[in-house]
């Protein structure tokens, strides 16, 4: 009899149990504003990545085609997976001086793990995170990117 | 080494569970001797993540080698960066300033309930739940947001440098953090609701895989898997490291040593972690977030170990240094590794469907496993 007493009570704590969180179910389903699930990619306009998001480096531009690389390789140095090539070439200024300045910042997006530490490294800020993460290409040749545009300068007063 | 998988002339079934298996949570081999639908024997086979991060790290120099440990237990890859920050400051006898302490243990803490919140989401989903993981990841998600806020990323920080952070806290930290907090609280009578108090899920958890006391310390297990045996091991309060030793928290404890027992010691942890944040939040003092250090560090010769607490138990890190740039021979002792070891023990006897619910309990994260 204890025996037929203990299966039913099992039974009905079991399916109470069930309708308990069945409840949570329901209130979910009737409460649509709780529910935070996103409608990526349509959402792409709205969406809004913190300033400190790591997703590509990048080498900001002014307007007159500057950049502030002095071509140092501490970067280069402080990078893990070499991420990082730099050629440097020398400039010769309009006094005869000759000074060293960066030919092509090669960065290697595929090896890249955004950790942050060539930004660290750089004495003149002339590098930074930028907030993109959609990164997929049809080639891999396409990751291998040059930082500095076309006949960029060194900005002025930059040491 | 291999078994074939097949009948042995016993008359017991040898199976291969995994490398690819949903509920071995990444790619763990497994080699089950069966009898009948009695386990006799289980054979763990590592080797399919292995990618060699100790050896990696003796050609990397002492800032460079952290962001690797980010990689091995990815569910608590600050408090691995911890470590590794803990003990270069350990050989250079670096000051931490006060402020980088107090943020260390912050994010150190929210970490830990969302290891535990992704553990208690994929630990129901493994006996047969599959909203509880939705749920959990709801919670987890605000996590991962405030982590992106200060941090720059959602699992690989890569935060922590010798000598304190690399950023100052966002200004929104305190006010993000205190805003999960209120939200958490709110959710967790959800927790309970859903799976703690549901008498399925305490049927399949109750008196099942379990370990002894004395089992769990001869199996160098740790973490909740040997606190809910009754082992006292909790480095945070053995051996405090930043500001642990000054912040009020109970050690969760259980006796029993079944998956129940670990699932209630997670949850406790879970609790503990918001006891931690609640005290700290409000007095993270002004000051400086980095000590200043060298621009090339060398540790002097010698040899270094320290260990931390992450969410799955006691993790070490030892170096040997030659006094160059690089360590010399560097080597993690991972938590998972020693709790996987007792898996054998605690399954031997059980039946097969009890398999998966024992390897949920243990929270294996086989990159940890198999470094």
């Amino acid at each position: 009899m204890s025996f037929l007493r203990n299966y039913i009570s099992t039974v009905y704590n079991s399916v109470r149990s069930l309708l308990i969180g069945m409840r949570r179910t329901g209130y979910y389903f009737t409460h649509h504003k709780e529910i935070i699930t996103q409608n990526y990619p349509e959402n792409r306009d709205q969406l809004n990545l913190p300033e400190r998001f790591k997703g590509e480096v990048v080498m900001p531009h002014n307007d007159n085609n500057e950049h502030r690389c002095t071509g140092c390789t501490a970067c280069e140095l402080a990078c893990p997976n070499g991420t990082i090539k730099i050629i440097t070439k020398f400039d010769i200024s309009p006094e005869g001086k000759k000074k060293k300045a960066i030919d092509t910042f090669i960065y290697h997006l595929e090896l890249c793990t955004m950790c942050n530490l060539c930004i660290q490294a750089c004495p003149t800020d002339a590098i930074k995170m930028a907030q993109t993460f959609e990164h997929s290409v049809y080639d891999r040749s396409e990751f291998i990117k040059t930082l500095n545009k076309p006949d960029s300068k060194l900005m002025e007063g930059v040491e | 080494m291999f078994q074939e998988v097949g009948t042995t002339e016993m008359g017991d079934l040898i199976i291969n569970v995994g490398p690819q298996h949903p509920s071995t949570h990444g790619v763990l081999h497994l080699v089950i001797t069966l009898n009948g639908e009695t386990v006799k024997k289980v054979e763990p086979h590592l080797g399919y993540i292995h990618r060699s991060i100790e050896k990696m790290c003796e050609s990397l120099t002492y800032r460079q080698f952290i962001y690797v440990t980010s990689r091995m237990d990815y569910l608590s890859s600050h408090i691995n960066n911890h470590a590794c920050a803990l003990i270069v400051e350990k050989g250079l006898q670096i000051e931490v300033p006060q402020r980088a302490q107090y943020i260390r243990v912050l994010l150190d803490e929210l970490t830990r309930i969302a290891s535990h919140q992704l553990w208690w989401g994929a630990m129901a989903m493994d006996v047969g739940a599959i909203t509880p993981f939705f749920h959990a990841f709801r919670e987890r998600e605000v996590i991962n947001d405030i982590m992106e806020q200060t941090c720059g990323a959602r699992l690989t920080m890569n935060f922590m440098v010798p000598g304190g952070c690399m950023y100052d806290i966002h200004p929104d930290f305190v006010k993000s953090v205190k805003d999960f907090m209120a939200f958490f609280r709110s959710k967790l009578s959800e927790y309970d609701e859903m799976v703690t108090n549901n008498p399925i899920f305490q049927a399949r958890m109750k008196d099942v895989g379990v370990i002894s006391k004395e089992n769990a310390i001869s199996y160098g297990c740790s973490g909740p898997v040997a606190r809910a045996a009754g082992v006292v091991c909790d480095v945070r309060k053995l051996s405090p490291y930043d500001v642990y030793s000054q912040v009020n928290f109970e050690e969760a404890l259980e006796t029993e040593g079944d998956c129940f027992a670990r699932y209630k010691v997670r949850m406790k942890e879970m609790n503990e972690s918001m006891r931690i944040i609640d005290q700290l939040i409000d007095n993270i003092p002004e000051g400086d977030f980095q000590a200043k250090t060298k621009a090339v560090l060398k540790l002097p010769k010698g040899d270094y170990y320290t260990n931390v607490e992450t969410a799955r138990g006691d993790f070490g890190v030892y170096i040997v240094s030659e006094g160059a740039t690089t360590p010399y021979r560097i080597k993690f002792h991972s938590p998972g590794f020693c709790n996987l070891s007792a898996l054998d023990h605690m399954t031997r006897g059980s039946k097969i469907g009890d398999l998966v619910a024992i390897m949920g309990s243990l929270d294996l994260v086989i990159p940890d496993i198999d470094r």
